[in-house]
């Protein structure tokens, strides 16, 4: 897949825009728990809220909404769709 | 032997095979779960059939407000304002009746004892200790916290909760602690201790650390009606009736913020000393709003929590309650023992603006904060003249006798805001971290807080001749 | 099982979960993602009849129920909620060491409604490890108002399990629950779970380990799942499975059993 080229990390992506989830680059527990939560390559992602202080911010993923912080959103490679 | 041996197989072989397998295919774990993943897209696809998310605007729209930039935080502190306002306005009069209705049964008891000819010391200590200790902490607790917690507990079966870990969590990340520390201090409001046991909630055992040593920064329920007490009589007082209740819920209100500030304070110099680490991760879910079931919380709040802390309250307060009356009665020369180590706490408790007796009321506390209020007014009573307590202004009356001032109050309320936790608490710090090292510290740096806080507004007080 | 077998199970129970049933008496496992109304369920079936605790060893909450359908009483151990049972974190550790070890009659999986497919994933996870497993489809009332309508019989014929629909909150559904816990712990109910489907290349490692592996385990585990958990390289798993059905990873223990 020639994807590389084209995608970008969660973190960047502005409210109300949907993008598909290419690469983790997550190591440890956090990875597990963000595959556990079905945020796997190819899931679609809508990012919906920021919070008062503009981070964490949460995401539409599988019908259920997760905040993220941006460091940990900017290690999620998506190609915005 | 051999040939007995070699059909058998090992954990262990299979594991290094596994191992080997895995090496080849760095990618296998993450496979598997995606491979899951995929089958409940198949099994969900053709068994679910979605139409306009039209509906979901309400919990869109509900979020658009309570997480925006500009009415976020101001609505987190006017929920915890309302809530106050609406526990002390509508514990005032409840309050009264369970007094009257106790004291009027104190006296019935007084008169029985007097029949059966019971000697002075076993009415001492049976009706003017226990039966007057108990009293007073049911007098005292049970109305507010009837009232608290279900409103509490609302808030968090709307799912309002998740949402005020959203907004305060970047304060968090800043002190490099977890967001969901304010999940496990919203616990704390009921019990520190429970709130030190929901600390599990919280990943990295760095940031569950900090959350256990600072949970007590969060006035638990035996500590909210001494602080709803003491800010209705001196606070509220200090207005004209009308807003003698809203000054009280403002003052309790600006209390519980600045235990925030002081949690994240310390938060953040454990995350740079002691428990030095970066911030973590944190993946925390927005479930939608729900109806809240009336009568789920109803029953919770008031048999799983009301009835729980209650109940532990009038165990610690009954015996509290007999042994403060016996130090203030068995004398020693002219002075009561009581009397003794109120004035040996004098000269500290004068420094940070209490006096000897609250100073002793919140160490004889140690068991129980629900008891530091009765224990105090027990010492009050037996020191001066026999009084019976019933009223909010028969209160202060007590206390101004007793010398109250503005400056005592505040610095009561300021110490019993950040003093030591209780042992229950402790007994779950330590049954938590499973070290006495961080038990002792979870003791330790509330008392420190406390003392050089007290200090500090006790002297600049009196340099400024503010009292 | 004969009469010795129930009372080794019981103490296995009581000394590895801290759970102690009576004479009889079915053991169910609750299971679910957080937040899908899982407390609610358990409050629900049990009542008043609840015990908390914590589980031995463990900083964990156990929360035990019991309750009584027809002329059994049904022991419910409500397991921490988890998004996975991949046991990443000790919570997920409790919950598949119970569900896998502790053997339950019947396991109860609560999903939610509203967001069915990310809560398959937990029920999938489960039906690798035991076919005795019932799920319960709660929230339903909640997905209306959403608009989402669910097929619950589609569901079941494509689970191979039974497939309740609630709205525990109202006591929606609750009847047929206790009904189906009470078929399946009795064996009334014969449960035929849907395999989860690999790509080839965790098919391809799996059959490579699986003829090991069920020599092994003989029939006390699913092969295919154990498999699946050591080709994940799960080393909580590896402790676990050598704790709780006494597999000694030194090949010395083993050459003195064996001789």
């Amino acid at each position: 897949m020639n994807t590389a080229l084209t995608t970008i990390p969660l973190s960047t992506l502005g409210i109300g825009s949907v993008c598909q989830i290419v690469s983790l680059n997550l190591q440890g527990l956090l990875r597990r728990r963000i595959l556990d939560l079905g945020m796997v390559p190819g899931t679609p992602v809508q990012c919906i809220r920021k919070s008062p202080a503009g981070d964490p911010v949460a995401y539409m993923v599988r019908d259920t909404l997760i905040a993220l912080r941006s460091e940990d959103a900017s290690q999620i490679h998506v190609n915005p769709m | 032997m051999s040939a007995a041996i070699k059909p058998m197989i090992t954990l262990e072989e299979i594991c290094t095979e596994a191992e080997k397998i895995r090496l080849s295919n760095p990618n296998l774990g993450d496979t598997i779960v995606s491979d899951i993943y995929q089958n409940a897209e198949m099994i969900a696809g053709p068994a679910v059939s979605k139409n306009s998310t039209d509906s979901r605007s309400w919990d869109y729209k509900l979020d658009d407000v309570l997480t925006s930039r500009l009415f976020g935080y101001p609505i987190m502190f006017a929920l915890l304002s309302v809530i106050f306002w609406i526990t002390i306005a509508g514990a005032n009069v409840p309050s009264q009746m369970i007094a009257d209705t106790l004291f009027a049964f104190q006296d019935q008891l007084l008169i029985w004892f007097e029949l059966a000819g019971a000697p002075t010391w076993l009415t001492g200590i049976v009706v003017l200790g226990m039966f007057r200790g108990l009293a007073w902490v049911i007098a005292v607790m049970l109305p507010p916290m009837a009232i608290f917690f279900p409103l509490f507990t609302l808030l968090e079966d709307l799912g309002y909760l998740p949402r005020v870990a959203f907004n305060l969590d970047n304060m968090f990340k800043k002190c490099r602690a977890c967001g969901k520390q304010i999940l496990t201090m919203c616990m704390g409001f009921g019990c520190n201790a429970a709130g030190v046991v929901s600390c599990r909630i919280i990943d990295s055992p760095r940031e569950r650390l900090i959350a256990v040593l600072t949970n007590n920064f969060v006035p638990c329920n035996g500590r909210f009606p001494t602080l709803i007490a003491i800010a209705t009589i001196f606070m509220g007082g200090m207005v004209v009736s009308e807003l003698q209740t809203a000054v009280a819920s403002l003052v309790v209100t600006s209390l519980v913020v600045l235990g925030i500030f002081v949690t994240f304070a310390v938060s953040w110099a454990l995350s740079h000393t002691l428990l030095k680490g970066e911030a973590s991760s944190m993946v925390l879910e927005l479930p939608p709003y729900r109806k809240p079931q009336l009568g789920a919380i109803f029953y919770r709040s008031l048999i799983d929590r009301t009835i729980f802390v209650l109940k532990r309250a009038i165990i610690m307060a009954a015996p509290a309650g007999a042994i403060t009356w016996m130090l203030a009665n068995i004398y020693i020369g002219e002075i009561s023992i009581i009397g003794y180590l109120a004035a040996w706490l004098q000269p500290f408790a004068y420094a940070i603006g209490l006096d000897g007796f609250i100073l002793l009321a919140f160490i004889l506390g140690l068991p129980a904060n629900e008891i530091v209020m009765p224990i105090l007014l027990m010492c009050y009573l037996s020191a001066g003249q026999m009084m019976e307590f019933g009223t909010l202004e028969e209160l202060r009356d007590i206390l101004i006798n007793n010398n109250w001032t503005w400056l005592t109050a505040v610095c009561t309320m300021l110490f019993c805001l950040l003093h030591w936790p209780c042992t229950t608490a402790l007994l779950s710090a330590y049954k938590e971290t499973g070290s006495k090292k961080w038990t002792f510290l979870t003791f330790l740096i509330p008392t420190v807080i406390a003392f050089i806080v007290c200090f500090i507004v006790a002297q600049s007080a009196r340099l400024l001749n503010l009292v | 099982m004969s009469n010795s077998t129930i009372e080794e199970h019981q103490n296995f129970l009581s000394e590895h979960f801290g759970i102690t049933t009576t004479p009889g008496q079915f053991t169910v496992a609750l299971a679910g993602n957080p937040n899908v109304g899982k407390s609610t369920v358990f409050n629900a079936l049990t009542g008043l009849h609840q015990h908390t605790g914590n589980w031995p060893g463990k900083t964990v909450d156990n929360a035990q129920g019991s309750f009584t359908y027809l002329d059994r009483s049904f022991l419910m151990i409500d397991l921490p909620g988890t998004y996975s049972i991949l046991a990443h974190t000790v919570e997920e550790q409790v919950a598949r060491d119970f569900i896998c070890f502790g053997k339950p009659d019947a396991t109860l999986v609560v999903l939610d409604a509203t967001c069915l497919e990310r809560n398959l994933n937990l029920a999938l996870q489960v039906m690798e490890i035991t076919p005795k497993i019932i799920v319960c489809v709660n929230l339903i009332d909640e997905a209306e108002k959403k608009n989402i309508k669910i097929d619950i019989s589609a569901l079941q014929k494509d689970l191979g399990v039974p497939v309740v629909a609630t709205a525990a909150r109202n006591g929606k559904g609750l009847g047929t629950l206790r009904q189906k816990l009470y078929e399946m712990s009795t064996g009334l109910c014969t449960p035929a779970p849907r395999q989860i489907n690999y790509s080839s290349e965790v098919e391809n490692a799996i059959q490579q380990l699986l003829p090991k592996v069920s020599r092994l385990i003989g029939s006390n585990l699913n092969p295919r799942w154990v498999a699946l958990r050591l080709l994940d390289g799960d080393q909580a798993f590896i402790n676990s499975i050598s704790q709780y059905l006494d597999f000694d990873l030194h090949p010395t223990r083993l050459q003195e059993v064996a001789v």
